[in-house]
């Protein structure tokens, strides 16, 4: 039977304080680095996922999420390459709707319940912007979770889905949107998601002949706190012991990836033979029943939310936020030119580019970045094996920091940096303290958007300090 | 192997002052430093039979048009060569290698930067490829590149970064004494320990005071044979010894052992030149050298690459005063690019402007006693897959 078979989940280090968007507010917010975005924040999140797994035995990719970097051109694609996945397995994108995040989930496990393909791994992450002033600023979050559906070792049977189509402008941005819009709130609350949800988990119980009391914890999909506790109160559940903490006051909502998300921590804590509810919300609402399995204890040993939860650092100050969501901009200043991108040499260059391939010579063993045609050590030509060193871990050689970089960055650490089992690679660090850092200090690889240009985005991997 | 020790002469040169020159052209730089080094030697335009202009960033693939341009030549062969921050030195070792083959009798080597046209507070880029679609090395400034070897540097010999940056400090303040005796300089003032080492940073841990500036300048040597220059001027000097080396990747930043202290570029452009010079010990028999300081930490691993002090000793000889204008070796006598700035291909030939100057005797308030050999050198690119060059002149027989 299909199901859940490993987990895992992204949470940018960054905080960003409440109190430092209207003075006296509690609490604090996810956000993500200037160099992340949905796709950065999917890769981090399917990497915590296929901690120990084969990343060979993995047919397919799904992504959900409303931020896509692109209008045209697939994200799953681009994530299917940072984690190193076969080409010859099936990618697909879901977008446009809150929503997503559960409908990929769903075509996953009905991919492999159709059989053909054994094991999915579907992707949500998003990184909504609430216009400055709305509470919409307030709420989001920007994060991401990962989930392995596969036919074997499954940790979380779904056993059963109740969905309902709505259509209603309540929530939404248009095509050219920077900001979420919304329709007058008690409108949108009362009759779109309160509404919809209730129906929604109602009509799954009642399919299932279930009564609220017989579920272990509930996970609710929800833009606010106090929305969320409308609904465990509306739909009979006890919000102190049966409903899944909400993390608005440390993390937010994170859209498409929130109930997956809160799906992560509740499965963190959740034992063998429990029933969780899971529902998911925007035009309309999904909701499915889910039990877990023995399984669960072997895939305990993940980052998750936990993890990323507990490492955070807390920007206070509203101008830094500005800056890295492009809210602030800064006069371009003239540069020599350097170099451009290139879609022909960055396809040439991809198995160094995405899963960050080194090459181990065959005839001296050492491994050396970027790939060269002739071994930098004994001169050996063309006699090489690609290695992955993207989930390698490294100690800092040298570093040094440029000032005169983007103020968007400023300081630009630059770190040379040695691999564990050998080679040597030339990184930018970013998530960095430069106070903190020190010739000898441990890192790990980080895959980042370098910079945007000719309306390509340039991913490539930074290094950061240890996160866990 | 013949080398070229003893076989060309320069006999005249010219040397425009370096700085932020709004009111010059590339074009009047060329025909400033070039008419100076015509006029200094005594001889006609038309006297040159050949010509290599260095110029390594304004824009490839032009040709050495520009040099004829500015000049008029009269259709005389003029090429440009680029190698990086060796682009004059370059320039200066075709000029002499076409000479010594005997191929032309007077030749002129021309290097030039204008720099201060571009809008740009600094050389942005190093190494990097045309078109990238990963940022390897590309993302990289100058400043930062040269900030990993001194981070480096201070953690392998102990230096606390306190202490590292007190020693690159001195570097700064004596390239800035050198300086002030020095009308054709961009900066012509004396800076104190304090100021380097309160001086704002620009890449940590290097300070305003550890990086060179961008000028603009150029400068020009005309190079003949020893007999013929017997007939221009008694005071011609010699060169001794030209090296060339660039890196292959062997040893440099891709390898996974370099230790960012040494180029071996540096060592082995050295070696050539020193083998051609049938120099021995340098710190004993070069009285004058002109190191690329591009960085205050640039200077200190140059000064060990090439010999003038063994390997992790740099600290002790700069607080001896080795190194001063009256020590045993004068290194940068002129200022440096911590002075001078750094106009890319002209730097080369500027540096060897000074022992020109210095082996004449024509070196005013810098003059050091009775020097006969003067080296100069340039480096740039990225350790292991970068250009050193090193040149070695001498007096006259």
């Amino acid at each position: 039977m299909a199901g859940i078979v490993s987990y895992g989940a992204y949470v940018p280090l960054w905080r960003l304080s409440r109190d430092a968007i209207v003075k006296g507010l509690r609490g604090e917010k996810a956000i993500r680095n200037f160099d992340e975005d949905s796709t950065t924040m999917g890769v981090a999140a399917a990497i915590d996922c296929l901690k120990g797994r084969n990343r060979e035995a993995i047919d397919g990719l799904f992504f959900a999420s409303t931020t896509g970097p692109y209008k045209e051109k697939q994200i799953a694609t681009t994530i299917a390459a940072a984690v190193d996945l076969r080409r010859d397995i099936i990618t697909a994108d879901f977008s446009n709707s809150l929503r997503s995040g559960t409908a990929a989930l769903r075509a996953a496990v009905d991919t492999v319940k159709a059989g053909g393909v054994k094991q999915v791994l579907m992707v949500a992450a998003d990184c909504r912007t609430g216009a400055p002033g709305t509470d919409f600023e307030q709420n989001c979050g920007d994060g991401a979770a990962a989930l392995l559906i596969g036919d074997s070792d499954v940790a979380v049977n779904i056993e059963a889905w109740h969905s309902i189509s709505n259509e209603l402008h309540d929530i939404w941005r248009r095509d050219d949107d920077d900001f979420i819009r919304s329709w007058e709130d008690r409108f949108v609350y009362s009759m779109g998601y309160l509404d919809i949800v209730a129906q929604t988990v109602s009509a799954l119980l009642q399919k299932c002949n279930l009564s609220p009391d017989k579920l272990t914890k509930a996970i609710f999909d929800a833009p606010d706190i106090r929305r969320h506790g409308d609904l465990s109160k509306k739909l009979g559940f006890d919000p102190k012991t049966q409903v899944q903490h909400h993390l608005f006051d440390v993390m937010g909502n994170t859209g498409t990836a929130y109930p997956l998300m809160l799906l992560v921590a509740a499965l963190e804590e959740a034992n063998p033979g429990d029933r969780l509810l899971l529902t998911s919300y925007g035009n309309g609402s999904d909701a499915c029943l889910l039990r877990v399995t023995d399984q669960v204890e072997k895939i305990r040993d993940r980052q998750g939310m936990k993890g990323h939860l507990a490492t955070k650092r807390i920007v206070d100050d509203y101008r830094t936020y500005l800056q890295w969501r492009g809210l602030l901009t800064f006069e371009s200043q003239p540069t020599l030119s350097g170099g451009n991108i290139s879609s022909s040499a960055q396809w040439r260059d991809r198995n160094q580019i995405f899963p960050l391939h080194g090459l181990k010579c065959q005839a001296c063993g050492g491994i050396h970045y970027p790939p060269q045609r002739v071994c930098p050590q004994c001169q050996a030509k063309d006699q090489f094996e690609e290695v992955r060193l993207s989930d390698r871990k490294g100690k800092i050689f040298t570093f040094g920091a440029d000032t005169l970089c983007t103020r968007l960055e400023a300081p630009r650490v630059t770190a040379i940096i040695d691999f564990e089992g050998g080679g040597r690679m030339a990184t930018v660090m970013t998530d960095k303290v430069l106070e903190e850092i020190e010739v000898g200090m441990p890192v790990e690889m980080s895959f980042r958007k370098l910079a945007s240009q000719d309306g390509m985005h340039n991913y490539f991997w930074k290094s950061i300090p240890l996160r866990s | 192997m013949q080398g070229i020790k003893d076989r060309v002469a320069i006999v005249g040169m010219g040397c425009t002052k370096f700085g932020e020159l709004w009111d010059k052209s590339e074009q009047d730089l060329m025909v400033d430093s070039c008419h100076e080094a015509l006029t200094d030697a005594g001889i006609d335009l038309n006297d040159i039979q050949a010509a290599w202009l260095g110029m390594a960033c304004i824009e490839t693939g032009f040709g050495g048009v520009r040099l004829a341009r500015a000049l008029k030549t009269d259709y005389i062969p003029v090429t440009r060569v680029e190698n990086y921050c060796a682009s004059g030195i370059e320039a200066v070792r075709n000029a002499s290698y076409a000479v010594a083959a005997g191929i032309y009798d007077i030749t002129l080597a021309c290097g030039v930067e204008k720099l201060k046209d571009s809008g740009a507070t600094g050389i942005t880029q190093m190494g990097g490829e045309p078109h990238f679609s990963s940022w390897v090395w590309a993302p990289i400034v100058a400043p930062a590149r040269y900030a990993l070897s001194a981070t480096r540097y201070f953690h392998a010999y102990g230096l606390s970064p306190e202490e590292g940056k007190r020693v690159l400090a001195m570097i700064a303040v004596k390239n800035h004494h050198n300086g002030s005796l020095n009308t054709r300089a961009h900066f012509q003032r004396e800076i104190t320990i304090e100021q380097a080492l309160n001086a704002p940073i620009i890449a940590w841990p290097l300070g305003l005071f550890d990086c060179c500036a961008n000028s603009d300048g150029s400068a020009a040597a005309i190079i003949t044979r020893p007999d013929i220059a017997k007939n221009i001027r008694d005071d011609y000097i010699l060169v001794k010894g030209l090296g060339i080396s660039a890196g292959a990747g062997a040893q440099g930043v891709i390898g996974a052992d370099y230790d960012y202290l040494h180029t071996d570029e540096i060592v082995r452009a050295g070696q050539m030149a020193y083998d051609e010079a049938g120099i021995k010990d340098p710190r004993k028999e070069v009285d004058i050298a002109e190191l690329h300081d591009c960085f205050t930490i640039a200077e200190l691993l140059d000064c060990e690459d090439l010999g003038f002090c063994p390997r992790g000793k740099f600290k002790e000889d700069i607080e001896a005063g080795t190194f001063d204008l009256g020590g045993e070796v004068a290194i940068n006598a002129d200022g440096g690019l911590k002075c001078f700035g750094h106009p890319i291909a002209a730097s080369g030939l500027r540096m060897l402007f000074e022992s020109y100057l210095q082996l004449r005797g024509k070196a005013g308030p810098r003059q050091l006693k009775n020097p006969t050999v003067g080296l100069a050198q340039n480096y740039g690119g990225i350790p292991g897959g970068g250009v050193c060059g090193v040149a070695i002149v001498g007096c006259r027989d």
